[in-house]
C-alpha cells in the first residue's frame, strides 16, 4: 500500500493567498494542484513537503486566451481542456497533438499544465513544446511578477527556477502569421513516458524559413530544444533534405540516456526521425504551404 | 482535519488525516467498496470515480481535495431496481470476467456516453485507454459499451416517437 507521509493541507483561496502560504510555510511547502505528478512522488517518499497549499479551487489561474499578440494559458488549466481548446490548434497544434499523447485521458482530466512543467521530468512533453514554441513563463511571487523564457525554466532534471515562495501562473506564447507546428512522439504504450519526442514550428518568410523552433523530450537536449538545428534551419529552404539535415544536427547534439525504454542509439535515431517528421508536418500545417505555394518557390 | 465530501448525492462528514487518499476514504471511511483500489499508481484505472462531474483516478487524489465537492461512485449507477445501460451492457456483453476493473471502466463509459452518446470503437478505446484489464482484451468491454450507446438511443427514439 503506497500512501503519502504525513503532511499538513492548506487550501489557496487567491492567488495573493497562495503566495502568502507559502511565505509563511518556508521552503518544505509545496503547490498542490492536479497533483498527479506530486502525490505519486510523495508516495514513493521521493517528494516529502510538509504542508500542500491546495491551488485547485483558484479558477482564475484556468483559461486560455489571446491576450494582444499573445495565447496566455493559465498554469492550473488541465492538460483536457488545452487538448479540446480550438483556440490552442488554430493557433498552435503542436499543443494539441502533444496533449493527444500525455498520459492517458483520466489522467489528463485532473493533470494541470503548470503542473506538468514544475515537476520538470526531463522526459515531459509539454517542455519540448513550449520550448520549440519559445513560450514565456510567468511566475509570482509576494514581490511582483518576473518572467523566464521557457528554455531557461529547467534547470536541471525536476528542478525549476521557480524558488520557494514563487508561483508558475502563466505561459505565454507570442502569435505570429505564417506559422506551423506540430508534435510527434514515440511511446511504449498509452500512459508511458516517451522513448522520445519531438515539436517543431516553422514560420515561413517568402519562399524560406524565416524562424523555427525545434524542441526534444527524452534524449537529453539541452533546455529540451535543439538551437544547432534551429540555427540550420533558419533562412534554409523548407524540404524533406533540409529536414533530414536539421534532425541529423538536433541528434549530434543531443545526450540521451539508455533505460528501460531503450538505447541511447535508438534514442539517437529518433531524435533525427522525430525531428524530420515534425517538421514536416509543421510545414504541411503552415499557411503558405496551404495556399499552394510550392515550399522553396521565390516568394 | 475535517472534510464534508458529497458522495452519490450524500454528504459524510469526517475527520481524516490530510494524506489519506480519495480511495481510501470511500472504501474505507465510507465502506462503498464498490471503487477498487489497484495499482496504486494511476495506471490501472480500477479505481476511477467522478469528482465534479470528472472521472478521475482516486488513487491518485487526497480526500482533502474532494473537501466540499461531489462525488459519483459505481453504486450510484443503478438507479432503483433498474440498471444503468451500461451495466446491462457489462451482462449482456460479458464485459467482464474477474470483475476488477469493471467499477473503472464503467464509470469511464458512463461518463463517455453521457458526452458522445454515439462513440465508434476507436472513441470507446480512446476513452478506456488509461484502464487496464486483464480478462478481456478489452473487445467485450467495447461490445458493452456499443450495446449501451445503442440501447440508450433506441430508449431516446422511443421516448421522442411518443411525444407529438
Amino acid at each position: 500500500m503506497q500512501v503519502p507521509a504525513h503532511v499538513e493541507y492548506e487550501r489557496a483561496a487567491s492567488v495573493e493567498h497562495a503566495l502568502a502560504l507559502l511565505a509563511r510555510f518556508g521552503p518544505e511547502a509545496r503547490i498542490l494542484a492536479g497533483g498527479h505528478s506530486l502525490i505519486p512522488m510523495m508516495k514513493l517518499r521521493l517528494a516529502q513537503p510538509e504542508v500542500l497549499v491546495d491551488i485547485n479551487g483558484l479558477a482564475e489561474l484556468g483559461y486560455l486566451r489571446l491576450d494582444g499578440a499573445e495565447l496566455a494559458i493559465g498554469a492550473l488549466t488541465r492538460h483536457a481542456e488545452l487538448l479540446s481548446s480550438e483556440l490552442a490548434a488554430a493557433h498552435f497544434p503542436i499543443l494539441t497533438d502533444a496533449e493527444k499523447v500525455i498520459a492517458d485521458p483520466v489522467v489528463r482530466n485532473w493533470g494541470t499544465i503548470g503542473g506538468s512543467l514544475c515537476q520538470a521530468d526531463p522526459s515531459e512533453d509539454l517542455s519540448a513544446a513550449f520550448a520549440a514554441l519559445k513560450a514565456t513563463m510567468v511566475i509570482r511571487s509576494p514581490d511582483g511578477t518576473r518572467t523566464v523564457p521557457a528554455r531557461e525554466f529547467h534547470t536541471g532534471p525536476y528542478e525549476t527556477v521557480v524558488a520557494p515562495g514563487e508561483l508558475l501562473t502563466e505561459i505565454r506564447i507570442a502569435v505570429r502569421p505564417g506559422g506551423g507546428s506540430s508534435y510527434v512522439k514515440v511511446g511504449r504504450r498509452v500512459g508511458d513516458w516517451p522513448v522520445g519526442a519531438a515539436g517543431a514550428a516553422l514560420w515561413l518568410d517568402g519562399g524560406v524559413i524565416g524562424a523555427a523552433g525545434v524542441g526534444l523530450t527524452a534524449v537529453g537536449a539541452r533546455n529540451f530544444a535543439a538551437a544547432e538545428a534551429e540555427e540550420f534551419l533558419s533562412g534554409a529552404r523548407p524540404g524533406p533534405d533540409t529536414f533530414r539535415r536539421a534532425g541529423e544536427i538536433a541528434a549530434e547534439h543531443c545526450r540521451p540516456v539508455p533505460d528501460q525504454r531503450g538505447p541511447a542509439a535508438y534514442k539517437r535515431h529518433l531524435a533525427c526521425e522525430l525531428t524530420a517528421r515534425a517538421l514536416s508536418r509543421a510545414l504541411d500545417r503552415a499557411p503558405q504551404a496551404a495556399d499552394g505555394a510550392a515550399p522553396g518557390r521565390a516568394g | 482535519m475535517q472534510i464534508t465530501v458529497t458522495v452519490n448525492g450524500t454528504a459524510y462528514t469526517r475527520d481524516v488525516e490530510a494524506r489519506l487518499l480519495l480511495i481510501h476514504f470511500i472504501r474505507d471511511e465510507l465502506r462503498l467498496t464498490g471503487s477498487h483500489w489497484g495499482c496504486d499508481t494511476s495506471n490501472c484505472g480500477a479505481c476511477v470515480v467522478w469528482l465534479d462531474g470528472r472521472p478521475v483516478k482516486s488513487c491518485t487524489v487526497l480526500a482533502a481535495m474532494a473537501d466540499g465537492h461531489q462525488v459519483r461512485t459505481v453504486e450510484d449507477l443503478a438507479r432503483g431496481a433498474g440498471l444503468d445501460p451500461v451495466q446491462e451492457g457489462f451482462a449482456r456483453c460479458h464485459g467482464l470476467q474477474c470483475g476488477f476493473c469493471t467499477p473503472g471502466m464503467m464509470m469511464t463509459a458512463r461518463w463517455l456516453l453521457d458526452h458522445v452518446p454515439d462513440p465508434d470503437e476507436a472513441t470507446i478505446r480512446e476513452a478506456i485507454s488509461g484502464q487496464i484489464c486483464r480478462c478481456t482484451g478489452y473487445e467485450n468491454i467495447v461490445r458493452s459499451v456499443r450495446w449501451a450507446a445503442e440501447h440508450e438511443a433506441a430508449a431516446r427514439a422511443a421516448e421522442s416517437g411518443s411525444q407529438p
